[in-house]
């Protein structure tokens, strides 16, 4: 079984090509039909392989090398995958949320008329990503990892003929790539120390290469870290991802929130034992994951735009992903991505229904009541909303975020910072969801209802609110019986937190103020937004720079615009015309004013002539009596 | 006997098919096309038949044309030279197709010319005479002066004139080198010889040795071009026609590239890695200038002529890293610019047979009415910018790898040209495909010709992306060789020879 490894990225690819080539030929039922079963298949070869590793003894790994893509003078990464505990929960994800995401694409994406094109962008997607994660070089990496940028431009640009996707899709583009520049200087550092760009003896040499704290390999790992945040939307590139939300929602939900901004995260995780060896350099991952889920989660208070409540909350929860990555929680990171991705596929696969249902309408401030309307999506979504907001006991995110809380409190690197940030954005992260569902759930109508979704659209969402509630059931906390099935598949690979001495005690405490602060959460969007609907609009009033600076996300665009983008279209600008021409221009106009000023003396006048030869014949003689 | 019949084949294809003009324009275009796609095949069955990696000459033909002065018809042709050779009949294939629809004056003058100086750029590849070198260097410049002169746009005049001042400027200081190195060399050694493998072995004064290279480096940095004397390339390319873009961009620059390989590496080492530092320095200048000049254009192929200029920046940081990795990068760039750069400029070609502009500001939309082209301009958009899975990613990737192992400064300076690859080939994906349509026209998508020669590039890019793996173990022996530090022996009887030669100056024989 093992063997068919490669078909799990293969197949998406060939869906892809075959849509790329036939798709405006082909009748339309086939479309989502090559477009989903590719990826369907490879969802099933994925559980297959799955089955045979877990029931294969612990640390155990798969390998299968296709071909030798490059060998020149020692630097040979091959076309080869490696299948261990962490690339199988990603492959897990990227396929089977991939392929929930892709039937419901199905129906939301019926209308559009580059349907056979979005299947085939989709399906290029979930090819490369699951290249990214099963790669076993870091320069096969980097081919996913690009080819999920070209996908993301590409979907986030899908309806091409409106001007601002085409630049939200180019920002998003630009901007991941300052970070891949960083990555893959990092990668040209590892191969000179090294010699090789392989994961596996990365792993397996770095610590007898360098020294712990060693200015190398801190620099690498920040290099890396240039990378990941890029790709994951970390302060201080993270100004691309609200912005993406002009894609269609399918891909909001698989790219901008599930998978591909997960990248960085996979990456560092990945990578471990570089950070490990730089604990400076890891010391920045959790203050980056830090600030950023609180920077985010603020930001996502004041939005109007559904999606872009869940854009800054999805740059908010990698936030915290990369917090447990700092502080050396990396089961716990890799926890919270799955669970992550479940409730966060929901929650933008349900908005893009409402947003559907209510003829494009983005704004939530005119949206409301539509709990009667859409009974299956308001359940889902608050499903999902409850897991996102980590309601206590019965929602995954509980478990998964109450796991990074506990950690950044007692863990070895963890801190008094780390953990007051997490929990602060734990509340706000509450509050700004219940203000979701609250504004858009209940209340009265104020946008006519004109399609209710079919059944492609509602059995994806029914499937991922179950996930978002049952996933989490595989990791409880000790206080609440303790059970670490994901923390020990993952263990042999990724190492285990060590917790403070003669703390364990105060656990149950930790999860009381968590749980209590996301039920006080929600409680306040509720006061807000259920039971004096005008508060928030007098807060508004009372502090408008505050909101219009948290609306236009701490206003990173203009800083960047001012500091990057206008003085490079400035620079280009004034030199259109290069001024290096100028100078062989200027040669030429010489060349051509002594040509006629030569010219000039041949006038065939005769009267010139003699005035010049007896100019001429003076200067001579004057010139002879003088020398 | 192959060697010579390269070359000979496109001149004789040249003349026949000028005569057949007389009787149809459709036989004329017929034997230029089979002519190099005889060619091609010639050279596919050469690279087929290679003996092995190991060895590095494959055929080597030598018949003596001016003993008097030691010049021969020496053709030799290595893992590079054959590399090159392929890349010449491939791009000179699809230039004989794409001329096939939009040349309509003179069409037998203009085939003459096209193979003409297909001709010059395989007898530069082959030449292993520095005399025959100039020969071919110099065919290769006049029918492409009259390719732009007459059959160039609006501004040709002025573009044709530039372009051949600028090349037979910088071609008559390589001229003043090469006939310094055959004096130099006659000196020493009483052997007076153009022929490339003895004059590898000659040893000259280091200081009349950097005079000599940086003769022949003019000329090789117009041709690359290197900023500061690049301004000829944007205005070429832009006038030129299609065919003449194509040709001047995959092929004539990277007569360039070669002969920075084939000549400076391996003939003045020792100076060479004097002046890398400021080689790579103006190499990553150029890679950056190019990409800030290329955002502003509103020309189409202006626009993608600074792109190259860009590109070639990759080639300078390359050749004079000096190791293996960075070489074979440059190798890579060579072949992969050649196609992706040329698809580029075909691309502009088949718009401006629809439009008849190449301004991109009025241009928009064609995603929608012609999506088979979009698709084939992303690809080689993408390619620019040097995404994974395509050729020219493996190209810049090597070299920038290799480039680490020189220097740091300058490679994080050309990693960062990669950002701003991205900035201009997403505008030209924004101004061209994406939006709505400027004009009410509806376009019609490519033909089949089109498709044919579009597929042909989309599917050697991707596969070079994959597979380079093929292309680089022939070219690893030559690279190899071209970076072989001498042995120490040598440089001792180098150190010998330099001590002869300053008495020998001394006593004013070079007077």
């Amino acid at each position: 079984m093992s063997n068919l490894l490669w078909l799990i990225p293969a197949l998406p690819f060939a869906g892809s090509l075959i849509l790329i080539v036939a798709g405006s030929k082909l009748p339309k039922k086939y479309v989502p039909l090559i477009g989903s079963g590719s990826v369907g298949v490879s969802a099933f070869i994925t559980l297959l392989i799955g089955m045979e590793f877990i029931t294969s003894e612990s640390g155990s790994v798969i390998k299968q090398v296709l071909w030798q893509w490059i060998d020149v003078a020692g630097f040979s990464p091959a076309f080869g995958f490696h299948l261990d505990s962490l690339s199988l929960v990603f492959i897990f994800v990227i396929t089977f949320v991939g392929f929930l995401i892709h039937v419901y694409s199905a129906e939301f994406m019926a209308e559009d008329e580059g349907y056979a094109r979005f299947f085939a962008f989709l399906n290029l997607f979930v090819g490369s990503m699951l290249i990214l994660v099963l790669a076993d070089n870091l320069l096969l990496l980097y081919f996913g990892w690009e080819g999920v940028g070209l996908c993301s431009y590409l979907l986030i640009g899908f309806w091409y003929q409106e001007e601002k996707n085409g630049s939200a899709a180019r920002k998003a583009f630009i901007i991941t790539r300052v970070g891949d520049t960083a990555m893959a200087i990092g990668l040209f550092m590892i191969f000179k120390t090294m010699g090789t760009v392989n994961l596996v003896d990365i792993q397996g040499q770095a610590t007898s290469v360098w020294t712990v704290g060693s200015y190398e390999v801190t620099l690498i790992a920040l290099l890396l870290l240039g990378g990941a945040v890029g790709k994951s939307a970390q302060l201080p590139l993270q100004s691309w991802l609200p912005d993406a939300m002009a894609g269609p929602s399918p891909v909001s939900a698989l790219i901008h929130a599930a998978t591909m901004v997960t990248a960085g995260v996979y990456l560092i995780a990945r990578t471990h034992v570089v950070f490990e060896l730089a604990p400076t350099a890891q010391f920045v991952v959790g203050v980056l994951g830090a600030v950023t889920l609180l920077m985010a989660g603020f930001s996502a208070l004041t939005q109007y735009d559904l999606k872009r409540v869940l854009a800054y909350s999805t740059i908010s929860q990698i936030g915290y992903m990369f917090l447990a990555l700092g502080i050396g929680a990396w089961s716990s990171a890799i926890f919270h991505f799955m669970i992550h991705a479940f409730f966060k596929a929901l929650l933008f696969l349900a908005a893009g229904a409402v947003i559907m249902a209510l003829h494009h309408e983005h704004d939530m401030f005119k949206m409301g009541g539509l709990r009667k309307k859409l009974p299956v999506i308001y359940w889902t979504f608050l499903i999902g909303a409850a897991s996102l907001a980590a309601l206590p006991l019965i929602t995954a995110g509980f478990y998964s975020k109450d796991q990074i809380l506990w950690l950044a409190w007692a863990g070895e690197k963890g801190n008094t910072w780390f953990f007051l940030a997490a929990l602060v954005g734990a509340f706000i992260t509450a509050i700004y969801t219940f203000r979701m569902v609250f504004l858009t759930f209940f209340g009265e109508e104020k946008t006519q209802v004109s399609h209710v979704p079919g059944s492609l659209i509602n059995i994806p969402l029914i499937v991922l609110a179950v996930l978002s509630t049952g996933a989490g059931f595989i990791e409880v906390p000790h206080s609440l019986g303790h059970l670490q099935w994901f923390t020990d598949f993952l263990s042999p690979l990724l190492p285990i937190t060590i917790i403070r001495p003669g703390i364990e005690s105060t656990e149950w405490m930790i999860q009381l103020l968590a749980a209590g602060l996301s039920i006080g959460g929600a409680g306040l969007a509720y006061y807000f937004y259920g039971v004096r609907p005008s508060l928030h609009i007098q807060i508004k009033n009372a502090i408008p720079q505050v909101h219009n600076f948290l609306l236009k996300g701490w206003r990173f665009d203009s800083l960047y615009d001012w500091t990057f983008v206008k003085p490079f279209v400035y620079l280009s600008n004034v030199n259109k015309n290069d001024l290096v021409d100028w100078p062989f221009n200027a040669l030429v106009t010489v060349a051509g004013f002594i040509h006629r000023l030569f010219a000039f003396t041949q006038s065939g006048i005769l009267r010139w002539y003699l005035i010049g030869i007896v100019v001429g014949a003076i200067l001579i003689l004057t010139l002879g009596i003088l020398i | 006997m192959i060697l010579p019949g390269f070359i000979v084949s496109l001149m004789g294809g040249g003349i026949l098919a000028w005569i057949a003009s007389q009787k149809s324009l459709v036989l004329t275009r017929w034997i230029s096309l089979l002519t190099v796609t005889v060619n091609l095949l010639g050279a596919l069955v050469v690279w087929w038949q290679q003996p092995g990696v190991s060895s590095l000459w494959l055929l080597d033909y030598s018949i003596p044309w001016i003993p008097q002065f030691g010049i021969s018809v020496h053709l030799a042709v290595d893992g590079l030279s054959l590399l090159m050779l392929l890349l010449t009949f491939f791009l000179g294939a699809i230039a004989v197709l794409i001329s096939w629809k939009e040349i309509q004056n003179r069409v037998g003058l203009y085939h003459f010319c096209l193979l003409w100086v297909l001709a010059g750029i395989t007898g530069v590849f082959l030449a292993m005479d520095l005399f025959l070198f100039f020969f071919f260097w110099e065919v290769m410049l006049i029918p492409m002066f009259f390719l732009i002169i007459i059959w160039g746009h609006e501004n040709s005049r002025y573009a044709a004139f530039k372009f051949f001042i600028f090349t037979q400027a910088s071609g008559l200081l390589m001229l003043v080198a090469i006939l310094g190195l055959y004096f130099v060399n006659g000196n020493q050694t009483g052997n007076y010889t153009f022929d490339y493998f003895h004059l590898l072995e000659a040893n000259i004064a280091p200081g009349v040795a950097m005079w000599l290279m940086l003769g022949f480096l003019a000329a090789f940095a117009v041709k690359l071009p290197v900023v500061p004397f690049h301004t000829w390339l944007p205005d070429a390319h832009s006038q030129a026609p299609t065919a003449g873009s194509l040709i001047l961009a995959g092929l004539l620059l990277k007569t360039g590239a070669y002969g920075l390989l084939r000549f400076i590496v391996p003939l003045f080492r020792d100076q060479a890695m004097v002046i890398a530092p400021w080689a790579m320095a103006i190499g990553v200048f150029g890679i950056i200038y190019g990409a800030i000049l290329a955002f502003s254009q509103t020309d189409l192929k202006r626009l993608v002529a600074y792109t190259s200029v860009s590109h070639m920046g990759f080639i300078m940081l390359g050749v004079f890293s000096f190791n293996e990795l960075a070489a074979q990068g440059v190798v890579m760039q060579m072949i992969t610019h050649g196609i992706s750069t040329g698809a580029l400029f075909i691309l502009a070609g088949f718009i401006y047979e629809r439009i008849h502009t190449r301004d991109i500001t009025r241009m928009g939309g064609f995603w929608k009415s012609m999506p088979f082209l979009g698709a084939c301009g992303l690809v080689f958009a993408m390619a620019s910018l040097g995404l994974p899975g395509l050729g020219n990613f493996v190209a810049e990737f090597l070299t920038l790898v290799g480039a680490w192992q020189a220097t740091h400064k300058f490679t994080i300076i050309a990693t960062l040209g990669l950002v701003a690859a991205t900035i201009y080939s997403l505008r030209i994906l924004q101004k061209v495909f994406y939006g709505t349509q400027a004009s009410a026209t509806m376009l019609v998508d490519l033909s089949i010709r089109e498709r044919f020669i579009m597929m042909a590039l989309v599917v050697s890019i991707i596969w070079l992306g994959l597979f380079p793996q093929p292309i680089l173990n022939t070219s690893k022996q030559p690279v190899k060789t071209i970076l072989e530090v001498p042995d120490t022996a040598r440089t001792k009887d180098k150190s010998m020879q330099i001590e002869i030669v300053s008495i020998q100056g001394k006593g004013g024989r070079y007077e």
